[in-house]
């Protein structure tokens, strides 16, 4: 196995989060796109971490924060949606206009 | 390194093995018309990224991912659709008319990190060649270790974060009760 396999999958997830991301108009597989991406970030950090190999495995550290972060993104988020849910009874993000000019 | 020289090594066919089917999965997260799939469609990518780290020899983090994200943020994501009503059915615009204007933005940033990844492959001494940490397993020790000593302040701010992000998520989903229904449930 090269690193570049790993980085060109990263890539492509990547790309599909973004794809998600803008395409998406429910806010929930809005979510499921952030979600996307911050699996490809991983990919990545543990590909490095796998080639570089310092001996007190930064890089899977890193994946670790990532994936602690991602837990605490999805929690505020949902909480999030549910309360604009509630208000606006509708779970579009391009319903949700009242800041726009 | 030529592609059929690549594909002579055995642990290659379970990259393959893995990456595809985890592919086509991402691609159905992104364009499933069920939102209750999609979330499904992620858990099988999330499996094949364990499945990935396991070959990288990263077992903890494979491990961590699949408590944290299959076991919990899953489970999480279906509640949120049944609570939020999304729509559970087949629906057809669950996505919206942007879907060429994004289509594009994301070629171009796959276009842009691919470059990027070539014009890098020439820079670095190895990159063409194995991986160094595949087969040995990283001792979680080194990972304990590492939180607990060179890592102890960013460990303890994430929890604290996540402590926040958990009270937050609970003060902001829970219903204010009107001085009505305060009295209603009162009396119950």
């Amino acid at each position: 196995m090269i690193l570049t396999q790993f980085l060109v999958l990263g890539a492509v997830l990547f790309s599909l989060g973004i794809y998600g991301l803008l395409s998406r108009r429910n806010a929930v597989t809005v979510l499921l796109a952030v979600e996307l991406m911050l699996a490809a970030v991983n990919i990545n950090l543990v590909a490095f971490e796998a080639f570089w190999n310092t001996p007190a495995a930064h890089g899977q550290i890193f994946a670790i924060f990532v994936i602690t972060i991602a837990a605490a993104e999805v929690g505020i988020g949902l909480a999030i949606i549910l309360l604009v849910f509630r208000n606006r009874a509708s779970g579009n993000v391009d319903e949700l206009d009242l800041l726009k000019w | 390194m030529t592609f059929s020289d690549w594909l002579a090594e055995p642990v290659n066919w379970a990259f393959l093995a893995l990456a595809l089917p985890m592919t086509v999965a991402a691609v159905r997260v992104v364009t499933s018309r069920n939102v209750v799939h999609a979330a499904l469609f992620l858990v099988l990518t999330l499996a094949a990224s364990a499945g990935l780290f396991i070959l990288l020899s990263a077992e903890f983090v494979a491990w961590v991912l699949v408590l944290v994200y299959i076991g919990a943020v899953i489970v999480l994501f279906l509640f949120g659709i049944m609570i939020t009503r999304a729509p559970i059915g087949r629906e057809t615009d669950l996505s919206h008319a942007g879907r060429w204007p994004a289509a594009l933005a994301s070629l171009a940033v796959l276009a842009l990190t691919l470059w990027l990844i070539t014009a890098v492959s020439g820079q670095v001494e190895g990159f063409d060649g194995p991986l160094p940490a595949v087969g040995v397993a990283t001792d979680s020790a080194i990972l304990g270790e590492g939180f607990i000593m060179r890592y102890l302040i960013p460990f303890e701010a994430v929890g604290f974060i996540l402590l926040a992000a958990l009270i937050g998520g609970i003060t902001l989903a829970r219903k204010d009760l009107t001085p009505a229904e305060e009295e209603e449930a009162e009396r119950v």
